[in-house]
């Protein structure tokens, strides 16, 4: 490969079969801090995600606490986070909703898609299509410290005196243009305005780079249809955030200028209390969510299509059979491409939208539900009689299809203008997007996570510890969102900070103890995993076989921990596609064996 | 290396990443007019003609991307000096483009139309917000302009690898074809 050669020219190429054995010793700070190593970004990814999760989860444990213990004063939490924000024991409404702002924020961008597709992506998509690198390691390097200044952006503002931003993660005007409108929005607001331009910027910088790697840097004979469908997924993900990211930065911008250099993009003469009528003339609130949203509904697919490419390889493996219809799982992640971007004001169902343009709204989103049934049916398909191993990464597979489904069917109630009007803004749909996309995320990364372990740090995570983790996390994501389908469809609202005052949500009070007990039992299950993540990496069980797995893709046939360049020698060429398990009587045919003369190709 | 395809007849990667990058920027911009057609057809709308400046800065951005080809003509006929004299006038052009359109905004505000700041209406702060990015996108170009000569006259490794000067050239001329864009926007609208 001629891109090789000319992207990669640092790089061992020659056939030197014992290249990794005196590779010139590297400084510390290009070999783990400025490193160009896609391995060694995808690891910080990790890491980094693994420390936002463990924030933002916390985060919803402490307003969990007030939503089912309403009455109760935990010292513990004036201990933590100090008189300001918790006075007495008790979170203030302003610690509240700053709470449920960051958390949304921190889980879904800087978790489930920085820490998810970062992850992944960079980790994968070289070694599953036979590359040595990404086409730009510079931008991928890039990528990853901007994420990382942007997470540290957002970190300072837990710290200001006024507090984090607090308008919820999705930063509607005027709340978020106004800094008098509460405190949140004062430097809070800057401070995470700052940190989402900057997360915007290592996204881009990111999925330029992976589309461009998978379209140009694949091995001799990887076509794309020979691709594993990790590799789709994670390329439409890429696609998804480049051409959506930048809407939603231009939405910012606007947002920016509202707020400190007095222009009336959002901002109208409206009263305000405390400030009286402001002087902007003629701005417009809804289009800000138009613009917000369009980057808002594909960053959901941003989410769920890496952990469906991930839960798809996973499963063909550990099922010892091919994935049902490869095809369609193509054509149907497409198709979730095409309609992300077609779908997104049926977030803005109550907004005042004409009910004639709400019409084609609830037909395109109702559209969605065809290519989520195609997927769902082929992975159960690929477990009916497979030989199915039931390591912890197949259970995460099997649990991300569980979820998906559950979380997803509920989006048939909310796409639908008429129902949506009664649901919205309810804990309905908290339950639908916990579920189909937060807790469907999080499985997609456990599974790849479990999966991908041996390959990253050249030994096993700990099985019984894994499938301990497994049973407790997803009996306790049912405990935690099922009731709240119940609490939503009789029109439980969301963040308010205490129900205790309505007559008419008192009747949940025990639901909602149940629902936070669920939620600190699991979130202490995740300390299992990042004992298990951490301890392992140390003192797992080490790796001996090269194809521990005897999986088919290419990430196999590097040796068990590879340096810079993945492949010692040459990279190997492919002949096959990746799902050729028990084919003619072989238990798995790996794609660097040629198609034989008895044999037919899939 | 000096072939900027490799031998596939395939795009070089960088040259894939940077239509990749022109597609998002194109989205960035989309987003900003689509926004400005919704806003236009809301009250309180304010109509007003676009300033002369606009039409020079035109021509000098038609020139700058001329020039621009003609540097890359010259790189690839190795003629360093007429190569170096180009780019510097590229940068050049593309600053004063950036200079008259600042002086264009100064001509709508002695007509007492505000951009920013209290009392500017939506219609004006559109035009100063969508013709900002552009310039600060214009701006990245001639950074990267400059990066990229500098890095032609290392005196240790001669680079005659065409690839970085041809991206730039890609990138130049998409900040000309969005300005004529917006240009042609700002005047139907």
């Amino acid at each position: 490969m001629s891109n090789e050669l000319v992207l990669n020219p640092g790089v061992d190429i020659a056939g030197d079969a014992h290249a990794h054995e005196h590779h010139h010793h590297q400084p510390f700070i290009t070999k783990y801090i400025f490193s160009f190593d896609h391995k060694m970004i995808a690891k910080q990814y990790l890491l980094s995600g693994i420390f936002w999760a463990i924030i933002g989860g916390l985060m919803s444990l402490v307003f969990r606490l007030q939503l089912g213990f309403p009455d109760q004063a935990f010292p513990l939490l004036e201990e933590v986070l100090g008189k300001k924000w918790a006075p007495g024991g008790h979170i203030n409404a302003d610690a509240y909703y700053s709470l449920i702002t960051i958390h949304g924020t921190v889980l879904l961008f800087f978790v489930l898609t920085g820490g998810l597709s970062g992850t992944f992506a960079n980790f994968l998509i070289p070694l599953q299509i036979g590359a040595r690198d990404m086409a730009s390691p510079l931008m991928n390097m890039l990528s990853y410290w901007f994420f990382f200044l942007s997470g540290l952006i957002m970190l300072c503002s837990l710290f200001l005196e006024t507090g984090p931003f607090a308008g919820g993660w999705q930063a509607y005007p005027p709340l978020s243009a106004l800094g008098d409108a509460s405190k949140g929005s004062k430097a809070g607001m800057d401070y995470w305005t700052t940190a989402m331009v900057l997360f915007v910027v290592s996204q881009l910088l990111g999925g330029l780079n992976y589309i461009s790697t998978v379209l140009n840097m694949r091995t001799k004979g990887m076509s794309m249809t020979r691709m594993p469908l990790t590799i789709w997924g994670l390329m439409f993900q890429a696609v998804l955030g480049v051409l959506s990211f930048p809407v939603l930065t231009a939405g910012f911008v606007l947002l920016i200028f509202d707020r400190h250099f007095g222009t009336s993009f959002y901002l109208s003469d409206i009263f305000v209390n405390g400030v009286g009528a402001l002087s902007h003339e003629g701005g417009n609130a809804i289009l800000y969510q138009h613009l917000f949203w369009f980057l808002g509904h594909p960053e959901v697919y941003i989410v769920i299509l890496p952990a469906m490419g991930l839960v798809s390889e996973v499963m063909s493996v550990n099922a010892r059979k091919p994935i049902f219809g490869y095809t369609a799982m193509i054509g149907s992640m497409a198709a979730i491409v095409v309609l992300a971007f077609l779908v997104w004001a049926h977030h803005m169902f109550v907004t005042g939208l004409n009910p004639f343009l709400g019409s084609i709204f609830v037909l395109l989103t109702l559209l969605i539900a065809i290519p989520s049934a195609i997927k769902a049916f082929n992975w159960i398909t690929t477990l009916w009689r497979g030989n199915n191993i039931f390591r912890p990464g197949m259970l995460f597979a099997i649990g991300f299809v569980s979820v998906f489904i559950s979380g997803g069917l509920t989006g048939i109630f909310l796409g639908n203008a008429a129902i949506d009007i009664h649901i919205h803004d309810t804990y309905f749909v908290i339950a639908h997007f916990h579920l189909v996309m937060g807790v469907a995320g999080f499985f997609g990364m456990f599974c790849g996570i479990y999966h991908w372990y041996p390959k990253m740090f050249g030994r096993y995570m700990n099985n019984t510890l894994g499938d301990i983790h497994f049973w407790i996390t997803i009996i306790g994501a049912y405990c935690i969102f099922w009731p709240m389908y119940y609490e939503g469809l009789s029109g439980m609202p969301r963040r308010y900070y205490d129900y205790s005052t309505w007559q008419s949500f008192k009747q949940f009070a025990e639901l909602n103890k149940f629902i936070s007990i669920a939620a600190i039992v699991t979130f202490f299950a995740q300390l299992l995993f990042i004992f298990n993540f951490f301890y392992s990496m140390f003192k797992g069980r080490k790796v001996r076989s090269q194809n521990p797995y005897h999986s088919n893709t290419l990430e196999w046939t590097t040796p068990i921990i590879p340096g810079h360049g993945n492949w010692p020698g040459e990279i190997p060429e492919v002949y096959r596609w990746p799902y050729d398990y028990n084919k003619d009587g072989r238990e798995f045919t790996t794609q660097v064996t040629p198609i034989g003369a008895d044999e037919t190709e899939h | 290396m000096s072939a900027s395809t490799s031998k596939s007849g395939r795009m070089h990667p960088h040259k894939f990443t940077m239509w990749l990058g022109i597609a998002a920027i194109c989205m960035t911009f989309a987003g900003l007019t689509s926004a400005y057609v919704v806003k236009r057809a809301q009250s309180s709308w304010l109509e007003f003609k676009l300033p002369k400046e606009f039409w020079v800065s035109t021509l000098i951005i038609l020139l700058s991307s001329l020039t621009m080809h003609l540097a890359l003509k010259s790189f690839k006929a190795r003629a360093r000096l007429k190569y170096r004299n180009l780019i510097t006038l590229t940068c050049l052009l593309g600053l004063l483009f950036g200079f008259v359109q600042w002086f264009g905004f100064q001509d709508l505000m002695s007509r007492g139309i505000q951009i920013f700041g209290e009392g500017s209406n939506p219609s004006a702060s559109f035009l100063g917000v969508i013709v900002g990015l552009h310039f600060l996108h214009v701006f990245g170009g001639i950074v990267a302009l400059v990066i990229t000569t500098i890095r032609a006259y290392r005196k240790k490794v001669k680079s005659y690898d065409t690839t970085p000067v041809e991206v730039v050239s890609i990138y130049w001329h998409f900040v000309d074809i969005l300005w004529i864009y917006l240009f042609i926007f700002f005047a139907i609208m």
